[in-house]
């Protein structure tokens, strides 16, 4: 068991290298409860929301979710998200619910908070005690929890959700994840989803740990905060151009991030592979021709292709081209490694 | 899993087999268990000096970069070379296939430091 953002969370149930394996060939079950949940609602939600993050909410449709950053006015990530627009029923409008970092909701809420003092029609509530979540990840996600569930899984496309009832209480189920696979994440009270657990459990779907969860996230170049997503870092920076988008109206960091998609950051996420063997892991320093060149944000051996692999920034004005030898200071020891192309890996998700 | 009765074993969980004035090393179950699954072991240079205690192999996991210590002073004279191919051996056979190094002793009654089979054991049991 490891402490991760305040919960004590499984590194593993059986062994990191196995529940890796288990997900990209079949299925398995992540509790992320610890996800934090924090609902917007009111009649000045959406020009809210768009405010705080780049990405354009405008554009979802009802039951639909995207991911994005939220960034402070310099441009800079405080956390990465996944929002998700539903029906409002009780006030027959529409609310928004934000998905946020378990280590990072307490902040979160208090920044969403203070962006909206000056503003009246806009409600904001932490629901993260509230709310637990299981993702069930993998090619055979589907067909493991539509034995489950009564909705017609198939009618749920990416990055779509629906809302149900499970044991009588009501769920929220997205097809959404963070592992390169096709999946579901699930969000209910907390003793329903602890019984969907049970009986997925039963149903012989294995349980992946926290080891996994990384491994897995790894291979497609998926972002981890406190890793290639921090408060020294921008969206653009972390290869997330797709997220920023040049919407009407003001949002934070909009003019720096205009600029920067544009015209670059001050670094750009890579992906590199040792030729030399040696984990790289964060904080190794990357080398060009002898000078610094920048950073290690995550490195392993990657499960699923059997080689040494690292995300990394590479600072501005330094070549970053696909295939260009560096070398990585790996406890002392220079090694050799190559740019290469992300994702490393591409999994079994549905494009959007 | 059993500790083998004729090793010698460290409080930094490597163990030691006699073999003529030699001493072939490699880490303990209870050792490659904590580390989880190993995907990189940095052998040292044949011939390299090490003292008792020095760093002097270094063991990737999955979750982090582990030193390895010599258990007695001497010479590397023999790495397992399967290893590099292979690094999972050290998980699924700590004590045989996933032996390490072969040191040429240059004291063996350093030997009489470590601990028996029944004193590991104990003292894994208190961890």
């Amino acid at each position: 068991m490891v402490d991760f953002g305040g919960w004590e969370m499984p590194l593993y149930y059986t062994s990191i290298v196995e529940e890796h394996r288990t997900v990209r060939q079949g299925v398995g079950v992540f509790d992320v409860s610890h996800m934090g949940e924090i609902e917007v609602r009111g009649k000045e939600a959406l020009a809210f929301v768009q405010y705080l993050v780049p990405n354009d909410v405008a554009k979802l449709e009802l039951d639909q979710a995207l991911y994005t950053t939220m960034c402070d006015p310099q441009g800079f990530v405080l956390d990465d998200l996944l929002i998700y627009r539903l029906p409002d029923l009780e006030r027959q409008g529409e609310k928004y619910l934000l998905v946020v970092n378990a280590g990072t909701t307490e902040q979160d809420f208090a920044w969403v908070q203070s962006q909206a003092r000056s503003l009246s029609g806009v409600e904001i509530q932490n629901l993260s005690s509230r709310y637990a979540q299981v993702a069930i990840q993998g090619p055979a996600s589907q067909g493991a929890l539509q034995r489950h569930v009564e909705v017609d899984l198939s009618r749920i496309q990416y990055f779509h959700s629906m809302e149900t009832e499970l044991y009588k209480e009501e769920i929220l189920i997205s097809r959404t994840g963070y592992t390169g696979e096709d999946g579901f994440e699930v969000y209910g009270p907390p003793m329903t989803i602890v019984q969907l657990w049970k009986d997925l459990i039963k149903s012989d779907v294995a349980p992946i740990g926290l080891g996994a969860r990384d491994s897995l996230r790894f291979e497609p170049g998926y972002p981890l905060y406190g890793h290639e997503l921090d408060q020294q870092t921008t969206p653009i920076e972390a290869g997330l151009s797709w997220t920023v988008k040049a919407k009407p109206g003001n949002y934070n960091g909009k003019e720096t991030l205009l600029h920067q998609k544009k015209n670059g950051g001050e670094k750009s996420l890579i992906g590199l592979r040792m030729t030399d063997p040696g984990v790289a892991r964060q904080g190794y320093p990357i080398y060009l021709n002898g000078a610094e060149a920048g950073i290690v944000t995550s490195g392993m051996k990657s499960i699923t292709l059997d080689q040494f692999l690292a995300l990394g920034f590479i600072k501005k004005g330094f070549p970053k081209e696909v295939g260009r030898r560096i070398e990585i200071d790996i406890r002392g020891q220079r090694k050799a490694a190559e740019l290469v192309k992300l994702p490393f890996y591409r999994g079994s998700v549905r494009s959007p | 899993m059993a500790y083998p009765e004729k090793f010698r074993y460290s409080k930094e969980h490597e163990w030691v087999k006699q073999e003529d004035g030699k001493a072939r090393m490699g880490i303990t179950n209870y050792a490659q268990d904590e580390l989880g699954d190993v995907v990189y072991v940095e052998l040292p240079a044949m011939g390299a000096k090490v003292k008792a205690s020095d760093s002097f192999i270094t063991v990737e996991s999955v979750k982090a970069a582990s030193d390895v210590f010599a258990p007695v002073s001497g010479k590397v004279v023999e790495v397992n070379r399967e290893l590099e191919s292979h690094p999972e051996l050290v998980n699924q056979s700590p004590h045989e296939r996933g032996w390490m190094a072969v040191l040429e002793m240059a004291n063996p009654d350093e030997l009489d430091k470590l601990m028996t089979a029944e004193e590991y054991e104990e003292y894994v049991g208190e961890l």
